[in-house]
């Protein structure tokens, strides 16, 4: 007979293991892409998951541990998923304010990163 | 609906900040009750010269389905991006997209550009200064068109339900 506490146990090792491994493939597409915009996409999205299946974890841990719900998981991951994107947003603009050079296969036919001179002049001023 | 009063600027915000503050606290005591009705009406106080008014959410309900949606898109956008970045053949397609906006309000503009940096292989780069262009850097896309269309119908379009506008 398999006890509660058995199962929740192995609740939170799953929880565990699935954010661990969230995070290290999100660590191994910073390694792994090839430039700036994409390697965004690592931190953004898999670090995420990765956080917050650890938070889940320790949610379940200390309110089976205390009894009752423990709210400061929650708070933590609300708050992770409101500055991620936000970051984000800003590196990715200031990437594309400095033209960082692109993968050879991006479609990148925007005005933000075409080469005239005047042009870039223009669109820095009305960017800043 | 608590009505606005001239020492409470945003009513709904200082609820947030006395439930975030007793969250935090972990506990219901009178002090803490106290102390976090205090930071509550204090801080809008403060800050309301930095806030610019905002469209209100009009059906909470639908908002309450947004979330659930976007939090399975996440989960559904981390393994997509994971098994992409796992592939040894590194078979990728980035892409620029530019956006239009159906959305004027910032407010809602700011969730829209959050979600799409949640969820599958997308996240917004920059907000062009007419507020009628989003731009997005897409990890893998085949057809531009089609993830335009599904950002539409899938999180525009209920966040313009939501805010009414």
């Amino acid at each position: 007979m398999i006890g509660f506490y058995t199962v929740m146990e192995g609740v939170i090792a799953f929880f565990l293991i699935a954010g661990g491994a969230f995070a290290f493939i999100g660590a191994l597409g910073l390694t792994h892409l090839r430039d700036f915009y994409m390697r965004l996409h690592g931190p953004t999205k898999t670090t995420t998951l990765g956080v917050g299946c650890v938070l889940i974890a320790a949610m379940s841990y200390f309110s089976l541990l205390h009894g009752g719900v423990s709210f400061q998981e929650m708070l933590i991951t609300i708050f992770l998923f409101i500055t991620a994107p936000v970051s984000a947003h800003l590196l990715a603009k200031s990437a594309l304010h400095q033209k960082l050079p692109r993968d050879p296969r991006t479609e990148d036919d925007i005005e933000e990163l075409r080469e005239d001179d005047d042009e870039e002049e223009t669109s820095g001023e009305r960017r800043s | 609906m608590i009505p606005v009063q001239p020492w409470l600027p945003m009513p709904l915000l200082s609820v947030l900040l006395l439930a975030v503050w007793l969250m935090l606290q972990q506990s219901v005591a009178l002090g803490q009750v106290l102390l976090g009705t205090l930071l509550a009406i204090v801080i809008p106080l403060v800050t309301r010269h930095f806030w610019e008014p905002q469209p209100t959410i009009k059906r909470p309900w639908l908002l309450v389905r947004y979330v659930l949606r976007v939090l399975g898109d996440i989960i559904v956008a981390n393994l997509e991006v994971s098994k992409l970045i796992l592939d040894p053949r590194g078979r990728m397609k980035p892409a620029f997209i530019e956006y239009p906006l159906e959305l004027e309000e910032l407010f809602p503009i700011t969730i829209l550009a959050s979600t799409i940096t949640l969820t599958p292989g997308t996240v917004s780069a920059n907000l062009r200064q007419d507020r009628r262009t989003l731009l997005i850097h897409a990890l893998n896309t085949d057809d531009i068109p089609a993830t335009i269309d599904t950002i539409r119908e899938r999180y525009e379009r209920p966040l313009k339900e939501i805010f009414g506008c």
